[in-house]
């Protein structure tokens, strides 16, 4: 079973498990991770599911396209290179990911 | 939660006692909060409580037979097939138990009890009674139909919630034309998804131009040609006469096959949609003496003209809560933004930390290729300034009120859009002259007003 391990800003973490297919935004907000808002509900419309990947994690995930490029240079809080939004990252079945919450997402 | 309970039903008893006759033990125990609409706007009202420490028993009711789910989908991923019901759940059943919040599922309330201090009794359809301390009403709207003749016809179908979208994709597969009746937002969503399916759409507009409340001129007419060059036949200043049906009468209802133009035209149509816009629910905030003028009439703490039920979302016409808005205007908003925003002003109203709601409304809408991306309300613009780049297929239009930025739509410029959405929550201004070159981030030129 894929899981996710959030770290919120305080660094509080959170261990999900979640479903092959699903993204991680999905998982987050269903179980009610705070720090994930995500109002366009995964249609790349909000930037309010930004998440920093950590780095040994990053080439498990899909690459990024132009569009999430853009949208990521409008998160509350500013990007960093490790930055990715939640809704475009599907889990596969046996992905392991460490994700962090920026301190505000709007 | 219990000790109100004590305090509530001991009142009870006490003026029962004063009143001949009276059965105060057939008044169950108000307590704890109803809300009433298990969508965007209640589920997020019971999220945001739980956050900011509400403690009180929840009951989050809704008439709809799903879990609460996301709508935007419907006309779009869902219909198209590309997302699982699954995925538009809100929450799971697990998350809301964990907050002792009773989700109620298939219950219409008809009737709500309510004395002065707000505390009442809801009564649903099938006989079951919601005793309460509190009311919240996030009712929202319902599609306005289209009352021509064959507008019962079997086929002839609206999309509003899940049991719509669900009816309209059990047809898909048989269906060969469709014709889509309005040019709004949920109009050119589903014509766009049905023609991706495979579908022959004709979209038929009533007004002389498309999304006529939403957007401005530049926007509608750059809608207008992106659609046509993809092969959308949208027609314009064009009404549906009637509805044809088939020759031959079943046994049961007769379906729809064509519709007839005001010119006499008949396009065929084994599918029509309609999408002519919504009203809003406020039937209950009318029984109860609520003051309602194009939804339920709400101050800038989300509280009804009783000044205790909170009501939010689709159904509630509020204060513009734009910053810088003329004073004493009102509006009603639809969408996403605007019923996860209000809600959170309700929940601070509710916890007795009142804020006002100085959230930037902002709106999306995907429409085959075109993410069109909305920041601020355009009401009462006096300049636009339009940064096109064709080769990239990007296209922005900025609104201006006597030199300051106001709003934007944006169709595939998320940097546009963002950079007009942080400098509207930030009150900056991104002055017009320098915005007109489509190569220039609107990011660099954003000034403190
Ligand atoms: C097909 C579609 C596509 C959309 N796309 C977008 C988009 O791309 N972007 C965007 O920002 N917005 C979009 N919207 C709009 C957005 O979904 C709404 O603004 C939002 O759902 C409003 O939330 P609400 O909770 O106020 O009302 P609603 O979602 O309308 O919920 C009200 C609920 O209350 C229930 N109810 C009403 N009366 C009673 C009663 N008496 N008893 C019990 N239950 C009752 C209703 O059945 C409903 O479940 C779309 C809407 C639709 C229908
Ligand atoms: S959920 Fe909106 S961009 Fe990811």
């Amino acid at each position: 079973m894929p899981t996710v391990h959030f770290t919120d800003a305080e660094g509080a973490v959170r261990d999900v498990q979640g479903n092959a297919g699903d993204s991680v935004m999905e998982t987050a907000v269903r179980n009610g991770v705070p720090g994930i808002v995500a109002e366009c509900g995964g249609s790349l419309s909000c930037a309010t599911c930004h998440v920093f990947v950590r780095e040994d994690c990053l080439s498990q995930l899909p690459p990024m396209e132009d569009m999430e490029d853009e949208m990521l240079y409008g998160t509350a809080v500013d990007r960093e290179d490790n930055s990715r939004l939640s809704c475009q990252l599907r889990l596969s079945d046996d992905i392991e990911l460490f994700v962090t919450t920026p301190e505000t997402q709007v | 939660m219990s000790t109100h309970a004590v305090e509530q039903s001991s009142a009870g008893a006490a003026t029962g006692a004063a009143t001949e006759g009276a059965t105060p033990s057939e008044t169950p125990a108000r307590t704890g909060l109803l809300i009433i609409g298990a969508s965007q706007s209640g589920v997020q009202l019971a999220v945001s409580l739980r956050a900011l420490g509400f403690e009180e028993h929840i009951t989050l009711l809704g008439d709809e037979d799903h879990r609460p789910y996301q709508r935007p989908a419907l006309s779009k991923e869902f219909l198209q097939g590309t997302v699982e019901s699954e995925s538009l759940i809100f929450r799971s059943n697990e998350y809301w138990a964990e907050h002792n919040v009773d989700l109620v599922k298939g219950e219409y309330i008809v009737r709500i009890d309510k004395e002065a201090d707000g505390s009442g009794v809801a009564h649903s359809s099938s006989g079951k009674q919601f005793p309460f301390k509190r009311l919240a009403l996030t009712v929202g709207a319902r599609a306005r139909k289209l009352e021509i003749e064959g507008g019962d016809l079997d086929g002839v179908l609206y999309l509003r919630n899940a049991d719509d979208a669900l009816a309209l994709k059990a047809r898909v597969g048989d269906a060969q034309d469709v014709v889509v009746i309005g040019g709004g937002f949920i109009g050119l969503e589903a014509a766009s998804s049905l023609q991706k399916m495979g579908k022959n759409v004709t979209v038929l507009e009533f007004g002389p131009r498309l999304v006529g409340r939403a957007v401005g001129e530049e926007t509608a007419e750059y809608f207008l040609q992106a659609h046509r060059s993809r092969g959308l036949d949208i027609r314009l200043s064009t009404s549906a006469k009637r509805f044809t049906a088939d020759g031959a009468a079943g046994d049961g209802r007769r379906a729809v096959a064509g519709v007839e133009l005001q010119d006499g035209t008949v396009l065929p149509a084994q599918i029509v949609l309609i999408g002519i816009g919504v009203i809003p629910n406020t039937q209950l905030a009318e029984q109860l003496g609520l003051a309602v003028d194009n939804g339920i009439v709400v101050d800038r703490f989300a509280l009804a003209s009783d000044g205790t039920t909170v009501a939010i979302g689709d159904c509630a016409n509020m204060p513009n809560p734009v910053p810088g808005s003329a004073p004493g205007e009102r509006i009603r908003l639809e969408s996403v933004n605007n019923a996860i925003e209000h809600a959170k002003v309700a929940a601070y109203s509710l916890t007795g930390r009142r804020e006002e709601y100085a959230g930037i409304p902002w709106f999306w809408s995907n429409q085959a290729d075109l993410k069109l991306q909305i920041a601020g309300l355009c009401n009462g613009y006096d300049q636009t300034v339009l940064r096109r780049d064709p080769e990239r297929g990007k296209f922005s239009v900025l609104y201006y009120r006597q030199g300051q930025v106001i709003a934007a739509d944006c169709v595939n410029a998320p940097l546009d859009f963002m950079a007009v959405k942080n400098a509207l929550a930030k009150g900056q201004n991104v002055p017009a002259a320098a915005a007109a070159d489509p190569a220039t981030p609107l990011k660099t030129i954003t000034t403190d007003s």
